[in-house]
C-alpha cells in the first residue's frame, strides 16, 4: 500500500516545484493586465486560460503556490518551534503544575474556533500574509504540544530513560537526546498534516480577503474573484479550486503514507 | 486425539519448524520445552491454524483423523475455541478491558454454542466457579482491571475451557506470575486435565515447571523436537546433548567469589517511601500507599546481596530510592558515607559510584543510538575521557563482545548480547556498586548461566558490590552471599543465602520456597 505515499509525494512535489520555479520564471508577468485577452479558455499560449483582467492563470497559480506554501510552512514552523518544547516540558514534568499549566493553556486555545480567531487577528491588525501566518501558527502550537506530550509519555517509562537518569542527566537533556529523536516520526507526520491544513486555512483567509493582499496572487483570492463569473467562465474558478484540493489531498496522502512507513510497529523487527 | 505428523513450517526460505511429531492424548499433559526462538509458540499457532500470513506449513495436524492444515478457515473458526482452547502468557492483555468477565466467558459460548445469553451467563458462572473465582467474591460483573494477574489468568482459563475443548494449549501461562500464584495456576491446570479429560500442551522455558506437572515432555531446539518421552524417564536419561545442556544451565551456579572487605558501602537506614494514590472522591484526602516501610540494609564493599520478593513488594521502589531517582519520606540512604538524595542534589561524583542493569534487554537501550554512544553514556558523570572509544572497546571485550560491535545499533544484538552491553554500560565508569534489577530474568537458561558467570568473573576482577534484585529465589542462590526477603514493603528475613534458602525462618520465605517449582534432586543423570 505504498501507492498513497507515492501519489501524495507527486502531488505535493508539483506544488512545491511550481512555487520554486515561480521565483525564477513564470510564463507571464502576474501583474501585467491584458484586458483584450480576458477570460480566455485554455489554449497553447495560456495553458489554463486567463482571468477577467487577462492575467495568465498558470502564472498566478505558480506565484500563488509560493504564497500558500510560505504561509503554511512558517505557520507549521511556529507551531513546532513552540509546541514541541512545550510538549517535551509537559511530558518531562508529567503530573506536576507545569504539565497542568501547559496542557490547560492548550485546552484554552483549542476551545476557540480557529478560523474565527484568525479572522479576528487579521481584522484587528490588518489583513496581510504575515498576520495570516501568525493566526494560523498560534493554532498549530497546541496540536504539536499534544502530539509531543502523547508520544513522549510512554517513552519516559522505559528503562533507557532510567539509565540516562542514573547517568545523572537532567530531564531537559534527556528530552532532547533520547525523547525527541524517538518521536521525530510522529512529528514529521503531524507536520505534513498541519501543513495541508495551513494551506487550506490560508486559502480560506484569502477568500474572505484577509490573507495576502493584491497584487500578490493567492489561491483563495483567485477563487473569490472568480466566483461571480463561474457561469460564464467556469475554468477561472475551477482551476485554483483544483489546485487547493489536489495539494491538500497530496499532503494528506503523504502524511498518512509517512505514518505507515515510519511506524516502527510496521517495520520488520530483526 | 490431536497429533502432528511431520509438521514443518517455513517463512520465506527460512525453516521455522522441522518435522514436528507430537501426540496429544486426552487426559495427558505434554510439556513443550525450549529456548526462545526454538519454535514452541509457532508449533502451537500451527496447531491452531493461526500461522502468520507468509508462513508455509506442510505435514499434517490431525484431529480425529482430519487434517487441520487443509481445513478451510470458516470450519477452523468453529474448531478454535470449541475443540481447541488457548491461554497466553500475559494475562494483562489477553482480556478485553471494556467487557465484564462474565460477558467474555459467555461470548465464547454464544459464538460457538448458539446459546441464549442468560444460559451462556449461567454456564459462564459455572466455569468461573470451576477455576476458583466463586460468588459472591467474584460476580460476573467484574472488569479485568479489578482482578490481580493470577485471577485474570484464571478468567483466561475459564474462557479457554468454556466449551470443554479436547485440547488446551497454554503458552507460558505462568511466566508473568509470581511463584506462589504460579503454583496455584499449575495446580488448577492439573486438576482440569484430570477432571475434564482434555489434553494439555504446556509451553514453557522452565524445566522445573514441566518436571512438576507434565506426563510427557518434548524438548525443542531450532524448530525440531530433539527429544520426546515420559517426563521422569527423559529427565533421568537426557539422551540428547542439547537436553543435557539445558539441564546443566538451569542448575548452574557460578563459582563463589570470596568477599574480603567489611567496610560498609551502601547503608539504608529505616527507609520509608510513600505514594499518594488518586483521591477516592473529589474532596477526600489522597490515600497514602507505603511501598517501602522501615527498611534497613547494609552492603559491604565487594559484597553481593540478593533482594527477593514478589511483584508489588516494594523492591523496585526501594531500588529507585537507592539509585537516587526518588526521594524518601523517612530514613536515609548513604553510599560510601555520603547521603544519597534524589535528582540534581546528588553530586555526579557520588552517582558515579553506582550503576544499574535493568531486566528488559529490549527497553534498556535507545534504539536510535549506536552502541558506543550507549555504553559511553555514564561518562556524563565523570567527564568523557579523550580515549573514551578505547575504553568502550575494552568494556565490550570484558563482557565478551567485540570492540567492533561499538558501531552497531542495538537491534543487531540478541537478548543475551544486549544484557552484556547493559553490563558494559554499567561497568565503564568502574562503579563500586552495581544494582542488577532482575537482570537475568528475561534470559534463556543457557544465556542466563553465561551472564551469571560473567557477573561472577567481573566481581572477582574488579571487586565491586552487587545488589541483585529478583523475584526468583533460584537465581540469587548462585550469585549472592547474603539475601533479604521482602514482603509488603518490609524486609521479613535476612541472612546468608544458603541458610535462608535451606532453613527459612519466616513463614513468607517458607511459602516462597515451597511454591518454587523444582526438579526432584534424584532425577539427575548419574
Amino acid at each position: 500500500m505504498r501507492w498513497g505515499l507515492i501519489l501524495g509525494a507527486i502531488l505535493a512535489g508539483i506544488a512545491v516545484l511550481a512555487a520554486l520555479i515561480s521565483f525564477a520564471w513564470t510564463p507571464y508577468d502576474v501583474t501585467a493586465m491584458a484586458i483584450a485577452d480576458k477570460l480566455q479558455t485554455p489554449s497553447a499560449s495560456h495553458p489554463f486560460g486567463t482571468d477577467h483582467f487577462g492575467r495568465d492563470i498558470l502564472s498566478m497559480l505558480m506565484v500563488g503556490a509560493r504564497t500558500s506554501i510560505a504561509v503554511a510552512l512558517v505557520a507549521v514552523g511556529i507551531g513546532m518551534g513552540l509546541g514541541v518544547p512545550l510538549g517535551l516540558l509537559a511530558a518531562a514534568n508529567r503530573g506536576s503544575w507545569i504539565d497542568e499549566t501547559v496542557m490547560r493553556g492548550n485546552d484554552l486555545i483549542f476551545a476557540f474556533p480557529s478560523l474565527v480567531i484568525a479572522i479576528l487577528i487579521t481584522a484587528v491588525f490588518g489583513p496581510s500574509a504575515v498576520n495570516a501566518i501568525i493566526a494560523i501558527g498560534i493554532f498549530n502550537i497546541p496540536v504539536f504540544a499534544r502530539v509531543t506530550r502523547g508520544g513522549a509519555m510512554p517513552l519516559w517509562t522505559l528503562d533507557y530513560i532510567r539509565a540516562a537518569e542514573v547517568a545523572g542527566k537532567r530531564r531537559a537533556r534527556i528530552s532532547v537526546e533520547h525523547i525527541l529523536p524517538n518521536i521525530a516520526n510522529l512529528l514529521i507526520v503531524q507536520g505534513t498534516i498541519q501543513f495541508s491544513l495551513g494551506i487550506l486555512a490560508e486559502a480560506g483567509l484569502s477568500y474572505v480577503g484577509l490573507g495576502a493582499q493584491p497584487p500578490t496572487p493567492s489561491w483563495g483570492r483567485m477563487l473569490a474573484e472568480a466566483q461571480t463569473m463561474v457561469t460564464i467562465a467556469p475554468h477561472v474558478a475551477v482551476i485554483p479550486g483544483l489546485a487547493i484540493v489536489l495539494t491538500v489531498l497530496g499532503l494528506n496522502l503523504l502524511g498518512d503514507g509517512l505514518r505507515d512507513w515510519l511506524d516502527p510497529r510496521l517495520r520488520v523487527m530483526r | 486425539m490431536i497429533e502432528t505428523r511431520d509438521l514443518s513450517v517455513t517463512i520465506g526460505t527460512t525453516p521455522i519448524l522441522r518435522d514436528v511429531n507430537l501426540t496429544l492424548a486426552p487426559g495427558t499433559i505434554t510439556g513443550l520445552v525450549g529456548e526462545s526462538g526454538s519454535g514452541k509458540s509457532m508449533s502451537a499457532l500451527a496447531i491452531m491454524g493461526l500461522l502468520p500470513h507468509r508462513a508455509q506449513a506442510s505435514g499434517q495436524v490431525l484431529m480425529d483423523g482430519r487434517n487441520l492444515l487443509t481445513t478451510p478457515e470458516p470450519q477452523l473458526c468453529r474448531i478454535r475455541g470449541h475443540r481447541i482452547g488457548m491461554i497466553f502468557q500475559e494475562p494483562m492483555t489477553a482480556l478485553n478491558p471494556l467487557m465484564t468477565i462474565g460477558d467474555q466467558v459467555a461470548e465464547t459460548l454464544t459464538i460457538h454454542g448458539d446459546m441464549p445469553r442468560d444460559q451462556a451467563l449461567a454456564r459462564a458462572r459455572d466455569r468461573l466457579d470451576r477455576v476458583g473465582l466463586r460468588e459472591p467474591r467474584f460476580p460476573l460483573s467484574l472488569y479485568p482491571h479489578e482482578l490481580s494477574g493470577g485471577q485474570r489468568q484464571r478468567v483466561a482459563i475459564a474462557l479457554a475451557i468454556a466449551l470443554r475443548p479436547d485440547l488446551l494449549i497454554a503458552d507460558e501461562p505462568t511466566t508473568a506470575l509470581d511463584v506462589t500464584t504460579q503454583a496455584q495456576i499449575l495446580d488448577l491446570l492439573r486438576d482440569l486435565v484430570r477432571d475434564e479429560g482434555m489434553a494439555l500442551l504446556l509451553i514453557t522455558h522452565d524445566l522445573a515447571v514441566v518436571a512438576g506437572i507434565a506426563d510427557r515432555v518434548a524438548v525443542m531446539c531450532d524448530g525440531a523436537v530433539v527429544e520426546e518421552g515420559e517426563t521422569e524417564k527423559l529427565f533421568r536419561t537426557q539422551s540428547h546433548p542439547y537436553t543435557r545442556q539445558l539441564f546443566a544451565a538451569s542448575r548452574h551456579a557460578p563459582d563463589r567469589v570470596p568477599t574480603r572487605a567489611e567496610t560498609p558501602l551502601l547503608q539504608v537506614e529505616h527507609a520509608i517511601r510513600e505514594y499518594g494514590l488518586p483521591r477516592p472522591s473529589a474532596f477526600a484526602p489522597h490515600p497514602v500507599l507505603r511501598a517501602v516501610d522501615d527498611v534497613s540494609l547494609t552492603i559491604a564493599e565487594g559484597e553481593s546481596v540478593g533482594l527477593v520478593g514478589e511483584s508489588g513488594c516494594g523492591k523496585s521502589t526501594l531500588t529507585r530510592a537507592i539509585l537516587g531517582l526518588d526521594p524518601l519520606q523517612g530514613g536515609r540512604i548513604r553510599l560510601d558515607g555520603q547521603a544519597v538524595t534524589a535528582g540534581r542534589a546528588m553530586p555526579p561524583a557520588l552517582r558515579a559510584k553506582m550503576q544499574v542493569v535493568f531486566q528488559d534487554p529490549f527497553g534498556s537501550f535507545d534504539p536510535r543510538w549506536r552502541v558506543e554512544r550507549l555504553v559511553a553514556e555514564p561518562f556524563h558523570l565523570t567527564g568523557r575521557p579523550a580515549d573514551w572509544r578505547t575504553r568502550v572497546g575494552q568494556a565490550l571485550e570484558e563482557v565478551g563482545l567485540q570492540p567492533s560491535d561499538a558501531g552497531k545499533y542495538i537491534h543487531e544484538f540478541s537478548g543475551g548480547q544486549r544484557q552484556r552491553i547493559a553490563i558494559a554500560r554499567a561497568l565503564i565508569i568502574r562503579p563500586r556498586l552495581i544494582v542488577l534489577d532482575e537482570a537475568v530474568s528475561a534470559l534463556d537458561v543457557r544465556v542466563r548461566a553465561q551472564v551469571l558467570d560473567l557477573l561472577a568473573t567481573l566481581r572477582r576482577d574488579h571487586g565491586m558490590a552487587y545488589l541483585f534484585i529478583s523475584h526468583d529465589l533460584s537465581v540469587v542462590r548462585g550469585i549472592t552471599d547474603r539475601v533479604l526477603v521482602m514482603e509488603k514493603g518490609r524486609v521479613v528475613e535476612t541472612g546468608p543465602t544458603d541458610t535462608v534458602l535451606t532453613e527459612p525462618a519466616h513463614p513468607y520465605t517458607q511459602r516462597l520456597i515451597a511454591a518454587a517449582p523444582e526438579i526432584p534432586a534424584e532425577w539427575s543423570v548419574a
